[in-house]
């Protein structure tokens, strides 16, 4: 009961942390520190209230191979992404394909007729 | 049930757990791609959701988590009793919670006309950007309300029948918090700062 009790103030206080963290301008930080927060307390969540600290190997080879796949997902699509000009200005209405898509960057992106 | 039965339920539901945690990944990727691409539209539309109450819905669903984990911790002791019905309904509760506060949280949205189709009205040059974001919003939060109202009904089902598989159920339960702990900042998040 006691440990319940302690791993939901962790949550509610990380839940506080993040939104707080939010008003404070740190550039590309407040997406890494969003998503690090929310891991945390995924982890939380997973350990001690879905009980994995205490199960055995089959239940973390579940988890780990629906992280493994994601993982995989993420990895090879921005690997592509990543490999073409990102986009700099905010860009107009969208008309066509996401930019760097046909080798085309937005800023001379001819407009679609 | 016997203890390899309810072993079997209990890896069944982590394995059901690994195809969610991809299905959502998928969705989550389409949103990381989109986001990628249009930084400033996302960063604006961001800026017209409804922050107190998807912060106040957080709050909610990490509630009903502490109160699954409860009910669970008493069908643990062997004689579950009266104070497990009563933290199986404190969490259905919450979830039910959870979906009419939603509720109220779209139907804003349809007031500021943010919902996407022909309905959709937005100012700026970053329209089109705006209604992607929305069209994303109102997919991961449709598909979780689903897990959701589903989530409520096996709660409702594990407080009626004493053989349901109550650890399998709670499971279940904490899953779909987890998919809103990340929904949370990737909605409300974006960009509140300046």
């Amino acid at each position: 009961m006691k440990a319940y009790l302690f791993v939901f103030a962790a949550l509610m206080a990380l839940l506080g942390a993040t939104l707080g963290l939010a008003f404070l301008d740190l550039g590309a930080l407040n997406l890494v520190a969003a998503l690090a927060i929310a891991a945390a307390k995924a982890a939380l969540v997973l350990l001690f209230f879905m009980h994995l600290r205490e199960s055995d190997g089959l239940a973390w080879i579940a988890v780990g191979a629906g992280l493994t796949w994601v993982a995989i997902l993420f990895g090879l699509t921005f690997v592509d992404y990543g490999s073409r000009p990102s986009p700099r200005a905010p860009v107009t209405e969208i008309v066509g394909p996401l930019p760097g898509a046909l080798g085309e960057s937005p800023s001379d992106a001819a407009p679609v007729k | 049930m016997n203890e390899r039965a309810r072993g079997n339920s209990i890896l069944g539901m982590w394995i059901f757990i690994a195809t969610e945690i991809v299905f959502f990944g998928v969705l989550l990727l389409s949103y990381a791609i989109y986001r990628w691409a249009y930084p400033y539209g996302f960063a604006e539309a961001s800026g017209h959701t409804q922050l107190l109450k998807g912060t106040l819905n957080t709050a909610v669903l990490l509630t009903s988590s502490l109160t699954m984990a409860l009910a669970v911790r008493e069908a643990s002791t062997g004689r579950p009793g009266k104070a497990q019905s009563v933290w199986l309904l404190a969490t259905a509760a919450l979830g039910a919670a959870f979906l009419v506060i939603k509720g109220f949280e779209y139907r804003a949205e349809f007031a500021e006309h943010l919902v996407p189709g022909p309905g959709f009205v937005y100012p700026g040059p970053l329209r089109g950007q705006v209604e992607i974001f929305f069209k994303l919003y109102f997919t991961l939060t449709g598909i979780h309300a689903i897990h959701l109202t589903i989530g409520c009904l096996l709660v409702l089902w594990c407080a009626r029948a004493a053989r349901a598989p109550i650890e399998g159920v709670g499971l279940y339960w904490h899953f779909v918090d987890l998919v809103w702990i990340f929904l949370y900042p990737l909605i409300y998040l974006v960009k509140r700062c300046g």
